[in-house]
């Protein structure tokens, strides 16, 4: 657990509404190692998905910075942070985000279109991550016609297509029933021991989170100190 | 490489009434653009390709018209003798005295009747005119009231078909014949024997114009020196092609107002893909979102939402296309105040006229999709992500 892939040092979100400052991540600090699996823990508002957002460059830090493998993303410009996203980041959202008109082989194809591989060899991975996640026979399904831990699973295959370094995952489960979540959990364990991918997961599910090798917990958007977790928990 | 094309293709199949109806106000706008093309097209056709190249038509100095001119036996005895007039195969020069005068015609549109151009000529007159042929009956004879009636004519008035018979003047004139000028102006005229029908008019000895044809292009230019600088004569002489297709101008406020309904039409279109396209753009926030976060950048996602647009009026456009292809050889008539008579044509839909109709549609797209693809670029990620 020596090689940093995540390093965040004073980070800091504020947004302003309505005349008010809401400080929504306040002064994190936080080191991710290559391979860990993390769950971070909180209550509604605390944080959780604001330090997860950063770390996929898809918001600014107010102050502070946060590295990637030793790249300062407030460095990147917008195209930069694209396909710097594109390389190194999967991200797995709670709502699937799939897109709705495509097939499930062409979702999980498409972040392979921003790469160098031909259509052949872009098929051939897309193909090779849908059976990965157990969905061989489901590729030209449109999202509407798979289930809800099918959608999830085929959101998982479009994250490692691009074999990226880092997954990152905002409560993947929270839309699952049980046994769906249940088979979420247990491939997201597997990429990060099979394939020794780092990952972070956001969940409000303390049984998932018993998934991830770490607990991080966030409080008023502070990250407690590892070992701390808030009262309720 | 891009955000592929299916998922645009797919996106308007999935909104198919939206879709739809965007897609027609585009093809209607495009529909009434291009029957205006196609009406100036048939009309330019239709005089541009009127006579020989070779052909001149000589008129009294200062007329406009063949109807405004006046031209004595005595005139034609002097022109029809001048060095680089072409020989018939008879030996006969290729010169021909006509008598042009306008009669009115009824028909079921215009019970009022329209005016006609009716033409006196002689077999010179005929045998000139090599794109003229009978396609019913026969030519006329000399000495009687015979008229061969141009094809558009025949079409458009039930009066002046085969075996009718028509009062002018003096007398009855019978249809003996039915003439297809190809595209050319003798379509709208009715041709008659020019000693009768100068005799009806009584106007044996003011006729109205000379047509003569050079032996080349050299010959055609030193006549036309010849005519207008020999002041005994008094005349005019231009190219019988040039002549015509200064006729056109007949169309000019058809094509203005046409061009100016269909720019209101097309901003109207606009306004309507541009709307739709506004609507594509809310309702797929997250799907934007989502396509931010798999690394598509914002150029990625403004060209993607464009080519929807375009795609959007490509479909208006061809709809549009094929919604105006049945008007294509449609016969219809206008009034010239040339000829102060009405020159029938058909309408012309040609391979260019429908680009130009893709090609405008596409403007359309280009202008309705541009501002909610531009907002669509500029999204925030999670701002996008959070919209539902």
């Amino acid at each position: 657990m020596s090689n940093v892939v995540i390093q965040a040092n004073n980070l800091t979100k504020e947004y302003v509404r309505a005349e008010f400052r809401v400080t929504a991540l306040d002064d994190a600090n936080l080191e991710v190692h290559q391979g860990e699996f993390i769950a971070l823990m909180g209550p509604s508002g605390s944080g959780k998905s604001t330090l997860l957002h950063l770390m996929a460059a898809m918001d600014r830090p107010s102050s502070g910075n946060i590295s990637v493998f030793g790249q300062n993303l407030q460095a990147l410009s917008d195209a930069e942070i694209a396909r710097w996203r594109n390389t190194h980041i999967g991200f797995v959202f709670q709502s699937f985000n799939l897109i709705p008109v495509l097939t499930a082989m062409e979702n999980v194809e498409l972040p392979l279109k921003l790469t160098k591989l031909n259509k052949t060899q872009r098929r051939e991975q897309a193909k090779r991550a849908l059976e990965l996640v157990g969905l061989g026979d489901r590729l030209g399904h449109t999202p509407r016609q798979l289930s809800g831990g099918q959608e999830q699973r085929v959101a998982i295959a479009r994250a490692i297509v691009t074999d990226p370094d880092v997954i990152l995952a905002d409560e993947p489960t929270g839309n699952l029933d049980a046994a769906s979540a249940r088979d979420v959990l247990t491939l997201l364990g597997r990429l990060n021991k099979e394939f020794n991918k780092t990952l972070i997961m956001v969940t409000h599910d303390p049984g998932a989170a018993k998934t991830a090798s770490k607990i991080r917990y966030l409080e008023k958007g502070k990250l407690l100190p590892e070992g701390q977790k808030p009262a309720e928990y | 490489m891009k955000i592929p094309i299916s998922y645009n293709i797919r996106n308007l199949i999935a909104r198919r009434t939206t879709t739809i109806m965007t897609a027609l106000g585009i093809a209607l706008t495009v529909a009434v653009l291009l029957s205006v093309f196609a009406l100036v097209e048939g009309l330019r056709s239709s005089l541009a390709s009127t006579g020989d190249p070779l052909n001149l038509l000589v008129t009294r100095k200062g007329a406009t018209a063949e109807l405004n001119s006046s031209m004595t036996p005595e005139q034609f005895q002097v022109i029809k003798v001048k060095p680089g007039i072409a020989k018939l195969p008879n030996g006969e020069p290729m010169a021909s005295l006509e008598l042009v005068t306008v009669i009115v015609l009824e028909s079921p549109d215009n019970p009022a009747g329209i005016n006609i151009s009716m033409r006196g000529l002689n077999a010179a007159g005929i045998a000139m005119r090599e794109s003229v042929k009978i396609t019913e009956g026969r030519w006329f004879q000399s000495g009687k009231r015979e008229i061969v009636v141009g094809k558009g004519v025949a079409k458009r008035y039930p009066t002046a078909r085969l075996g009718s018979k028509i009062d002018l003047g003096r007398g009855q004139w019978e249809v003996v014949g039915v003439m297809d000028g190809g595209r050319s102006a003798a379509n709208s005229e009715i041709f008659c024997d020019l000693a009768q029908l100068a005799v009806d008019q009584n106007r044996e000895a003011g006729l109205s114009s000379v047509l003569l044809r050079a032996t080349d292009e050299v010959a055609k230019q030193a006549l036309i020196n010849d005519l207008t600088s020999e002041r005994r004569l008094n005349v005019d002489a231009i190219s019988e092609r040039a002549y015509y297709e200064s006729q056109t101008g007949a169309a000019a406020p058809i094509q203005f107002l046409g061009i100016f309904v269909a720019i209101i039409m097309s901003i109207g279109s606009s306004f309507a893909a541009m709307n739709t396209m506004y609507a594509a753009v809310a309702r797929r926030a997250p799907e934007i979102g989502t396509l931010r976060v798999l690394g598509f950048s914002k150029p990625g996602i403004l060209v993607s939402f464009m080519l929807e647009s375009i795609l959007l009026s490509l479909l208006g456009g061809i709809v549009g296309c094929l919604l105006v292809l049945p008007l294509n050889d449609f016969t219809t008539g206008i009034g010239s105040f040339t000829t102060f008579s009405e020159i029938t044509f058909d309408f012309r839909i040609t391979p260019e006229i429908m680009l130009s109709g893709i090609i405008f549609a596409l403007v359309m797209g280009v202008i309705g999709g541009f501002f909610p693809a531009f907002s669509a670029a500029r999204k925030q990620i999670l701002t996008a992500l959070k919209q539902n």
